[in-house]
């Protein structure tokens, strides 16, 4: 559907139909329509249907209504159709919003919002009835998908169903006029939700280096002082989290200069609505050595829920007590806090308060709960700016669940997705919905909450589907669990998910080039693949070239220990004679060696995924992970500028060999960041060189560009510049992470075309 | 062995060779069956299994106790004390003499150190290339006492598990002949006949005691999926608490192996009501073949009936019943 232009000088019927479509409900659409209808001096009416908002206007200002109503539009909404239809004169005064009409519910719920600045305002202005309240929220902000059990989005089916409204909140939700009218978790002091312990509390357990559990929209945080090391240094060890990096919140925009150097475009993004935490150039100084080590850049968050300002309020205040009133929220506050998700053991987020109690006891000095329950967990969304736009790394709160657009009819489908960063996808008509971030299947409780996100999912959007679509490989849980649903099932192979994802969140079907650079995903003819060439062309796709492979020695604990990569890389340049002088600490690495000569090794790979691996291993970067993607993580973090070494790959027929590069960073041990630069620089040189070759040799200008190691920034935007330069149109994961957190929805996409196909 | 595609003088040979290995009352009678007294009031129990191995010999056994072990293990499981055996081979044309010669020998001394003889058999040689070396197929017959009635689909939330010994020693041990690796402690297979060892079970807990399971090909991990689904519940397991040898660690460290994945041959795990896992694990723990004996895990209510694998961090670790190997899954 597209947006019909209105042109002002057209001659306007008397009274004129409206139906809005998109993001168009429970975001203050109507009251808005209200006001500018008076505004306009316009009589008629508005009202919630099935399908969207139906508004009815009559006078002589419809044309200024019109343009209005989408240049200033409410802040949450999204208004993806507008069809006008003239309609005779009814010549009634005055305008009304009418009663919802039933009907199928094809309607949606939007994501949550941070609190927006009318909200603010009143927190913290004494005169207001919501002045430190923190559950303050409006049409314009606050929880919406968290708190949503299933359609209609109304009251009755959130879990504010169990505070029935005050008086005055009563009076705001049925005033048109108002901010609040129809706004579902609206709530006051008098009649809302209530926090567990005084905000004044928890700011002296910050400031004494303690460990807080925080409840917040989609799950509890852990939060600590993000200054204090040895606060950090204890949560990292009660939380078994050895390295990997830490969020840091800050209040808001004007204090993100503190803690990081955002170029605008990330300063931008982290102060939408949905409150990514996006990654930025750390600023040193300020913040503890152990937040994000041994990494370059930090992901910042700005605080998104009242509780969050009223903190930030609260330790910008001075001791314990201290009022807060008179505070301004817009000013730079000094604080920053890690706030990381309170997931122990990498089970799910914990939501419950009794499980917190339960399941953070041994972590946090101080468990803040509040009686507003999570009905669906979400993880804090991660973006990053690549190539000049915001990019997911990981897609959850603020984001889900908007729909992405479809270009092309289909049957309603599941989508499972894979493994691990688990997503799952329900189409309906034209629009995919993707899940919050799940999280690796490995673990039971995980497990259970992808078959709540299933089942929340198919109610919130009312799909009954006609088949799932799942991974090739046979021991993923997602596609266990697909075989179990007794509907027809689809196979879709990896990384032809990957690129169609890719594809199709850019309009495009194919025929497509798609480049998938991936750690690791089973391959039509059974093998290990994870560098791979692909021709997409509607449901078919054809594997054009691969990397060439290197032996896998034992499977998944090469990824997790890529010392073992390095030994498969010496081994295949020959060198394996140089495995003990490099890998002297691995006292496995002489037997694996040995075994690698003997044949032994059966896998072999062409993921690029564990080329990453090899390269920081033999760059004695990470022999050991400590969390997935650190070696590559590492090593990007090293990076300056990308420098091609001259003659550093070799394209042989269909494949592409780096031998040439490992070699060469086999000798860089003493100069590893010459090494992670030659690495970068040469893989974008030959992976773009390949991608032209092929892209001439099928007469194709685009490539799709998927898989985890897209989530590398200097690689996707080394590969976005080279291939740009050398003629061909890149397209780069946007609107989804580009790791297996898209994989549904390409699953989705390719099954749903093979369904098509079958007729 | 010579020659001979059926020809009557190699097949004779071969035959003699095992009824010179086995010879006892019933085969000695030369008929193409035997007739057996059995145990009166007593339920029978049958089994047939086939065996392939590569290689044919390795640490701690060969093709041949395994046929033994394995069959009378089976009978076992149900709790019944196995009676006789049966077992036929398919033998390549060309297969050396002397290595069927031990083979053979081997068996007979496993059926005869059980007390189970075999009591019927039979032997056929094929051309070369329709078999690798030796086949082997066995059936074996037991009986099961009154009131003893274990069955897959008996667990029970509350439950004990128990396991009688270190896991993965098979395994390794086939895996490591085969690839020639070399540790500081040969690992051998723990091939061996559990009879013995459940007969003092059933004495010690009898109706207590809900099933038994010899966690032979996948290991651990495929007959705790295999009893959870039998039984719609789930396991939860302490990681910390399932036996592994330490050469057996390092060898599935080396190869990219899960040790709960590989194959025992001289385990069990049972299941019992808690309120005997104290006595039955005593008894266990009395008895050579479970002198390590260990209280692994409980029996859970798990409508998706996951094997779950506790680790001291609290974490819950699917243990997934694989399609079949460990195929890499990290992206
Ligand atoms: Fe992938
Ligand atoms: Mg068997
Ligand atoms: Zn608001
Ligand atoms: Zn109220």
């Amino acid at each position: 559907m597209t947006i019909a232009p209105v042109s002002p000088a057209a001659p306007m019927a008397e009274r004129v139909r409206v139906r809005l479509s998109g993001a168009v409900q429970g975001v203050g659409m109507r009251p808005f329509v209200h006001r500018l209808a008076a505004d306009c001096g316009l009589a008629g009416f508005v009202l919630n249907g099935p399908d969207g908002v139906t508004i009815e206007v009559e006078g002589a200002g419809i044309a200024t209504f019109l343009a209005r109503l989408q240049a200033e539009r409410p802040p949450l909404a999204r208004i993806e159709g507008l069809a006008i239809e003239p309609i005779p004169a009814e010549r009634a005064a005055g305008f009304a919003i009418l009663a919802s009409r039933g009907g199928p519910t094809a309607t949606r719920i939007v994501p949550d919002a941070a609190t927006c600045p009318a909200c603010l305002d009143e927190l913290f202005d004494p005169a207001s009835r919501f002045n430190r309240y923190p559950f303050v929220n409006c049409t314009h902000c606050g929880p919406r998908w968290t708190i949503s059990r299933r359609l209609p989005y109304d009251r009755a089916e959130t879990s504010m169903a169990g505070f029935p409204l005050c008086a005055a909140c009563a009076a705001d939700y049925a005033d048109p006029s108002n901010r609040r009218f129809h706004a579902e978790p609206v709530a006051c002091p008098a009649c809302g939700p209530r926090l567990t312990h005084p905000v004044a509390e928890i700011a002296t357990a910050l400031r004494a280096g303690k460990i807080v559990a925080l409840k917040g929209i989609g799950g509890f945080h852990l939060v600590c002082d993000a200054t204090d090391e040895a606060a950090v240094a204890t949560l990292r060890r009660r939380k078994g989290r050895d390295a990997k990096p830490f969020a840091v919140m800050v209040a808001n925009a004007a204090s993100v200069g503190l803690v990081a150097e955002p170029t605008e475009a990330e300063a931008d993004l982290a102060a939408t609505p949905g409150r990514p935490i996006v990654l930025m150039q750390a600023r040193p100084g300020l913040l503890a050595p152990s937040v994000a080590p041994r990494l370059g850049r930090v992901g910042v968050v700005l605080a998104y829920a009242p509780l969050h300002h009223l903190l930030f309020a609260e330790l910008a205040g001075g001791p314990a007590g201290h009022a807060v009133a008179g505070h301004d929220w817009r000013a730079a506050n000094p604080s920053m806090l890690v706030a990381t998700s309170a997931n122990p053991g990498g089970e799910p987020l914990v939501v419950d308060d009794d499980d917190a109690e339960a399941r953070l006891a041994g972590i946090a000095d101080l468990i803040v709960g509040h009686d507003r329950p999570i009905v669906t967990r979400a993880d804090d969304s991660v973006m990053q700016v690549v190539a000049g736009r915001p990019a997911f790394l990981r897609r959850a709160r603020g984001f889900v669940p908007d729909p992405i657009p479809l270009t092309e009819d289909g049957p309603d489908i599941l989508a499972v997705g894979g493994h691990l960063k688990a997503t799952v996808t329900v189409t309906r008509g034209r629009e995919a919905f993707v899940s919050q971030h799940i999280g690796d299947l490995d673990g039971a409780e995980t497990l259970r909450f992808w078959h709540e996100t299933v089942a929340h999912l198919l109610a919130v959007t009312g799909v009954r589907p006609a088949a799932v679509a799942a991974d090739l490989h046979p021991d993923y849980r997602s596609t266990l669990a697909a075989e179990a649903m007794g509907l027809p099932m689809l196979r879709v192979q990896h990384h032809a998910a990957h690129v169609a994802a890719v594809a199709a969140e850019h309009g495009i079907a194919g025929p497509v080039l798609g480049l998938a650079l991936d750690g690791h995903g089973l391959g039509a003819d059974g093998g290990a693949w994870g560098g791979e060439l692909i021709r997409l062309d509607g449901a078919g796709w054809r594997r054009l070239g691969s990397l060439d492979p290197l032996p896998l020695p034992g499977g998944d604990r090469a990824a997790r220990e890529p010392w073992r990569m390095g030994v498969a890389a010496l081994h295949r340049l020959g060198r394996s004679a140089e495995v003990g002088r490099l890998f002297a600490t691995e006292p496995l690495a002489g037997p694996l060696a040995a075994r690698l000569a003997a044949g032994h090794e059966r896998i072999a790979t062409s993921s690029l995924g564990r080329l990453f691996d090899a390269a920081a291993a033999l760059l004695g970067l990470a022999g050991r992970q400590a969390y997935e993607g650190q070696a590559a993580m590492e090593m990007e973090a090293l990076v300056a500028t990308p420098r091609a070494l001259d003659r550093g790959y070799r394209i042989e027929g269909t494949r592409i060999c780096f031998a040439p590069l490992l070699a060469a960073l086999a000798d860089l041990r003493a100069d590893p960041v010459r090494g992670a630069e030659l690495f970068h620089g040469t893989l974008i040189e030959g992976l773009a060189a390949w991608t032209l070759r092929a892209a001439a040799d099928q007469g194709l200008d685009r490539v799709a560009l998927g898989g985890g190691c897209l989530m590398n920034r200097v690689l996707a935007e080394g590969l976005d510049a080279a291939l740009r330069a050398g003629g061909v149109a890149p397209l780069l994961p946007i609107k989804l992470p580009p790791n297996d957190g898209g994989l549904s929805f390409g699953q989705a996409v390719l099954a749903r075309r093979m369904i098509s196909r079958e007729g | 062995m010579s020659h001979g595609s059926g020809g009557r003088a190699s097949a004779d040979l071969v035959a003699q060779i095992f009824r010179d290995a086995f010879a006892n009352e019933w085969l000695d009678q030369g008929n193409d069956q035997a007739s057996l007294p059995l145990p009166a009031g007593q339920r029978l129990v049958m089994t047939t299994d086939g065996y392939v191995v590569s290689p044919l010999f390795f640490p701690g056994g060969d093709i041949g106790s395994l046929a033994v072990h394995g069959t009378i293990n089976d009978i076992a499981m149900a709790g019944a004390r196995p009676l006789y055996l049966s077992a036929s081979f398919i033998v390549e044309e060309g297969f050396p003499l002397g290595d069927l010669d031990r083979i053979a020998g081997s068996m007979g001394a496993a059926s005869r150190a059980a007390g189970v003889p075999v009591v019927t058999g039979d032997t056929k040689v094929v051309e070369r290339g329709k078999a690798d070396g030796v086949f082997i197929s066995t059936a074996g017959v037991g009986v099961v006492p009154e009131g003893i009635t274990l069955s897959g689909d008996r667990a029970r939330p509350g439950d004990a598990v128990i396991l009688s010994g270190y896991i993965g020693d098979h395994g390794v041990a086939i895996m490591s002949s085969r690839e020639n690796l070399e540790f500081e402690t040969a690992v051998l297979s723990d091939s061996a006949a559990l009879h013995g060892l459940v007969a003092a079970m059933v004495a010690a807990a009898g109706p207590s005691l809900r099933t038994m399971r010899d966690p032979t090909r996948g290991g651990l991990a495929a007959t705790l999926n295999e009893l959870a689904h039998q039984s719609g519940v789930g396991f939860r397991i302490d990681e910390e608490a399932v036996p592994v040898r330490a050469e057996v660690a390092a060898a599935c460290e080396l190869l990219g192996l899960d040790p709960l994945y590989v194959a025992n041959e001289g385990k069990l795990v049972a299941v019992v009501a808690p309120e005997a896992a104290e006595r039955l694990l005593a008894v266990m723990r009395a008895h050579p073949l479970g002198r390590d004996a260990a209280l692994i895990g409980t029996v859970v209510a798990d409508e998706r009936q996951f094997v779950q694998m506790t680790t001291s961090f609290g974490g819950g670790r699917i243990v997934d019943w694989l399609s079949g190997e460990q195929l890499p899954r990290i992206c």
